[in-house]
């Protein structure tokens, strides 16, 4: 049995003016889902943590190419799929959350017609069914009297309600998968923490496996089964979640976990050194190695591959697999 | 000048806790319709009455969800609105109702920072003008004068002082922010206003900036008013927490006791709400029903009873005072 989605060795690269520029933005990162799984992608800004969603379900901008690589749902590659045959799969298969709800809404249609089309189209409801369908979704993410609501537009709902109804939507067309692309940036805390209990509770009942992006070590926390964190394009560290908050092994693991104020302590924090490189041109060997306090020459010259950890888990630092000592 | 600005105030510094802005009762309220011959329809509470005190050399964090008011009281601070009622005492001087020539004073002393840094710094100027023009401004100084004060600021937040010919856009955000930093010092400010000065920041560059404003703090013996919704940074930076819940003014308390032992039902929501700093802590959790009310038509008694888990009936009919609990400790709740 193949796992839920297995990524392979994905690179998709955005191309400047005629191939001058090109910009490894997902430039070889693997990594496989199961069923019911929450799966963490942190990393700072461009990264290239929503690239690589929007790889998985073929949404880039013309200048982006998946150059390399394979995403395999369920056993079946999503790369050589033509658009025609991955509108079957989106909505149906994988859905998004995207950032700001406002962007994902379309304010000339009610919410009853945005809850209704992935219904539609992927579950065929009709007439009475597909109404009793949108008032089911929009009971389940919490929608106050769903049955008056639904035929309003997102203009009248708060930006708390807006996003919960962006997560009926995903859930509409019945998905194995929902990408949830930093959910909760655009929300206040309490109501942060009502839309993260309820991203808990949609899974428990339908079984839904979460792909959840984000820059915030807090949500990963609370949310995620495993941790990939991303790093100029590279995924540069995973593991189980308890492993990664108490076992790092990537350098730039531990110094995201000691940059953020710890609360009631007054502890000084750890600040990165330097920027987050340039993708289009990035430093020889390790791309972390001028902000890491502990490189060596190695690192400057020679990439390090993924090592595996003792707790298994993946690194691509040279001091993280055990034999390798330091020279 | 040789000497770094605001060395004077060293010796200030040692008289501790001396306030150097009080808040008093501070009201705004903007008028819903009304323009022109309309006839106006309401009134939107933006800040309802809220006091406190910032001491010299120290910080003050002001917390609360967008809409309740923070960035009002900011403007407020800043002299940018007039205030409805209420007073803003600076250096034991009323700055409500100052003529023209006094507030430019007021108003270099009181510098602020912006969220963005991407749009808070002008992108046809460089950095020299950028953070030389407060000074020529406020101060009749020789251009070398100048020049010299603006490699001294840059090396202040951690910039190279021939940095000052480069534009904006030659800057990452971090680097920007400490521009923005270096700006508002510019004229020996006393007090800065910083409004969500990390929020547009990533996480790598967060810690280096909130390093940094503690670094000058304990340098120059500035005062800070922190407006965030962090609690984990706010309470890391500041002596003093005041939380806010439209445009009121819930409770108030030293940073580690408001940390320790929350009193008002939404303190305690919001730290309830903070995520956790590692997958195995445990929290109370305290779900809150419901969103912010409009401000525009605002519950009756006390603002937050339709949201509260420990409602009474006398919460809706009349609001509670903020009352002292513990030397420092004020909450405004029937509990307590």
């Amino acid at each position: 049995m193949p796992p839920l989605l297995h990524v392979k060795d994905l690179k998709t690269h955005y191309f400047g003016f005629q191939g001058t520029r090109v910009v490894k933005a997902v430039d070889g990162i693997s990594f496989s889902l199961e069923a019911g799984e929450t799966f963490g992608l942190v990393g700072e800004s461009g990264c290239g943590k929503t690239t690589t969603c929007h790889s998985i379900v073929r949404l880039l901008p013309p200048s982006a190419e998946i150059v390399n690589g394979r995403i395999e749902l369920a056993g079946e590659d999503l790369v050589s799929k033509t658009q025609r045959e991955m509108q079957k799969v989106r909505g149906r298969q994988i859905a998004t959350i995207l950032q700001d709800p406002m962007a994902s809404l379309d304010p000339l249609f009610s919410i009853y017609n945005q809850v209704a089309e992935p219904a539609y189209y992927h579950q065929a409801l009709r007439g009475s069914k597909l109404r009793h369908r949108v008032k089911e979704l929009l009971a389940a993410v919490r929608i106050p009297s769903p049955e008056a609501r639904m035929k309003e537009f997102p203009h009248q709902m708060s930006g708390g309600m807006r996003q919960r109804i962006v997560g009926a939507v995903a859930q509409a067309g019945g998905p194995k998968i929902i990408i949830a692309d930093e959910p909760t940036t655009n929300l206040d805390v309490t109501i942060q923490l009502q839309y993260l209990n309820l991203l808990k509770d949609l899974q428990r009942t339908s079984g839904v496996a979460l792909i959840f992006v984000t820059h915030n070590l807090g949500i990963v926390a609370k949310m995620c089964d495993k941790v990939a964190v991303m790093y100029a394009g590279k995924i540069v560290e995973m593991q189980p979640i308890r492993g990664l908050f108490y076992q790092p092994r990537h350098p730039y693991t531990k110094a995201l976990l000691d940059s953020i104020p710890k609360l009631g302590t007054k502890e000084p924090l750890y600040g990165i050194p330097g920027q987050p490189p340039d993708l289009a041109n990035l430093p020889t060997g390790c791309s972390f190695h001028p902000r890491c306090q502990h490189a060596f020459e190695r690192c400057r010259s020679q990439e390090p591959d993924e090592q595996s950890t003792e707790n298994g888990g993946t690194a691509r630092c040279w001091l993280a697999s055990q034999e390798t000592s330091r020279e | 000048m040789a000497e770094l600005p605001g060395a004077g105030w060293q010796a200030k510094r040692l008289l501790v806790s001396e306030p150097l802005l009080e808040v008093r009762d501070l009201k705004k309220h903007f008028p819903v319709g009304g323009l022109l011959l309309g006839k106006v329809r309401g009134w939107v509470k933006a800040v309802d009455g809220i006091s406190f005190t910032i001491n010299a050399g120290e910080t003050l964090g002001l917390v609360g969800e967008s809409g309740c008011g923070k960035t009002t009281t900011s403007k407020l601070i800043l002299a940018a609105e007039e205030p409805t009622a209420g007073i803003i005492e600076f250096e034991g001087r009323n700055i409500v109702g100052l003529t023209d020539k006094d507030l430019m004073d007021y108003r270099r002393k009181v510098q602020v920072v912006f969220q963005d840094p991407y749009s808070s710094l002008s992108p046809r100027m460089r950095i020299g003008e950028i953070i030389g023009e407060p000074i020529e401004t406020h101060e009749r100084v020789s251009q070398e004068e100048v020049r010299t004060r603006v490699g001294e600021l840059l090396e202040l937040v951690g910039l190279r002082p021939d940095m000052a010919r480069l534009f904006p856009h030659e800057f990452s955000g971090g680097q920007r922010q400490r521009l923005a930093i270096a700006r508002a010092l510019s004229t020996n400010a006393r007090l800065i206003v910083l409004d969500e000065p990390v929020s547009a920041l990533d996480v790598s560059i967060r810690a280096h900036i909130i390093s940094l404003l503690e670094e000058i703090q304990g340098r120059l013996g500035v005062s800070y008013l922190f407006i965030a919704h962090d609690l984990a940074a706010i309470a890391h930076i500041s002596q003093q927490i005041a939380v806010m819940y439209l445009g009121k003014i819930v409770e108030v308390a030293e940073s580690l006791e408001l940390c320790a032992n929350p009193l008002h039902p939404y303190t305690k929501a919001l730290f309830a709400a903070s995520l956790p700093s590692h997958p195995d802590e445990e929290k109370k959790e305290i779900v809150l029903s419901g969103e912010v009310p409009s401000a525009l038509n605002p519950p009756s008694g006390c603002h937050f009873h339709p949201r509260c888990p420990f409602v009474m009936p006398r919460c809706s009919e009349r609001e509670p005072d903020l009352v002292q609990v513990s030397p420092g400790h004020k909450v405004s709740c029937y509990l307590y």
